[in-house]
């Protein structure tokens, strides 16, 4: 993350707003616990007291409803891939998706199953994909933290232009 | 007792109703007539002698090129210390044989996960529904032509082929 402030001595500090409620976001990540599989327990890991997700303000939630962020952790299958959608639409926005582990990305090893999805990607969108299978505690680590370089690049206050819906590009 | 004794004792029971037995094989089984099958498992379960208490699995076989669905009942006596396995050969385009549920209850979860995926109809079942997969899934995949839908429920099964994938 790049440094917040550009601060004048003691008492006074200029910054962007939109750096500030950036700054304040990635500070605050909290993910939703959500493990399928065996990637959970390295999910657990993480947020234990080696690897520690909570120095970066990242703090497990039990509900959609509080959490910013979704780490998929584990082999998705069609049955549940419903569930996911549905808790993805329930989480408030600015919304975040990791996908962890081989399963999560393309159904892994199980991908020629007959019920198992090839691939969160085709439920909800992904901002980070971490591979492995399953990854350990300083790739997850990692993943957070491009969580976190996103996140510090959003723009709320002036949104770049956008064409407007139903309109056919020329 | 040993499975030969306890075959024989069926044969007894049950004469030309069973048949098939196989010893020589880590689990020796035998091949009973898919009408008889209930009186069969109940004898089983309740001969002093046999006292199987514990059906330990039921599952299925598909063999497309004999044209037959067997069903597999895996039997276990706690008292005893002896197995059995009890087959039963189905026909593979209408597969249906009666319920377990009234020997063994266990039977029930059994014969669901059998009809989920392989489609076999268990007559007088109590709850026969799919178990594991969605209620909402086409075809039974654990048969050996079971065909892969194009998607499930809006979510595309394909995988882009892995070459693809990497000249990409």
């Amino acid at each position: 993350m790049k440094p917040l402030l550009n601060s004048l001595p003691e008492t006074v500090f200029t910054t962007k707003i939109d750096d500030l409620l950036n700054w304040g976001r990635a500070s605050s990540q909290w993910y939703m616990l959500f493990g399928l599989a065996c990637c959970a327990i390295e999910l657990m890991q993480t947020g234990g007291p080696r690897a520690d997700l909570d120095r970066f303000g990242a703090v497990p939630r039990a509900t959609p409803r509080q959490s910013d962020l979704m780490i998929v952790a584990g082999t998705l299958t069609y049955k549940m891939a419903k569930r996911t959608k549905l808790l993805y639409d329930q989480m408030p926005d600015p919304k975040y998706v990791i996908s962890m582990g081989s399963c999560s990305n393309c159904g892994g090893l199980f991908q020629l199953a007959y019920s198992v999805c090839k691939g969160v990607d085709k439920i909800v969108p992904v901002d980070v994909y971490v591979p492995g299978c399953p990854p350990r505690p300083e790739a997850l680590t990692e993943g957070l933290l491009r969580i976190q370089d996103k996140m510090m690049r959003e723009r709320w206050l002036v949104k770049p232009s956008r064409p407007a819906e139903g309109v056919a590009e020329a | 007792m040993e499975a030969k004794e306890i075959y024989e004792r069926l044969e007894k029971q049950f004469p030309g109703k069973v048949g098939g037995f196989k010893g020589d094989v880590p689990e020796p089984y035998c091949i009973a007539e898919a009408q008889a099958v209930v009186d069969v498992c109940r004898f089983l379960r309740d001969d002093p002698q046999l006292n199987f208490e514990v059906l330990s699995d039921l599952t299925a076989l598909d063999w497309p090129k004999d044209e037959k669905i067997q069903v597999v009942y895996h039997l276990y006596s706690y008292s005893q210390r002896h197995a059995i396995v009890v087959k039963v050969d189905l026909p593979r385009d209408n597969p249906k044989v009666t319920t377990l549920e009234g020997v063994w209850k266990v039977a029930n979860w059994f014969e669901r996960e059998v009809f989920d995926l392989f489609g076999v109809v268990f007559e007088g079942h109590s709850d026969l529904r799919r178990i594991m997969l969605p209620e909402d899934w086409v075809g039974h995949p654990l048969r050996k032509d079971y065909v892969e839908q194009e998607e499930y429920d809006g979510i595309s099964t394909q995988r882009a082929p892995l070459v693809e994938k990497l000249l990409r």
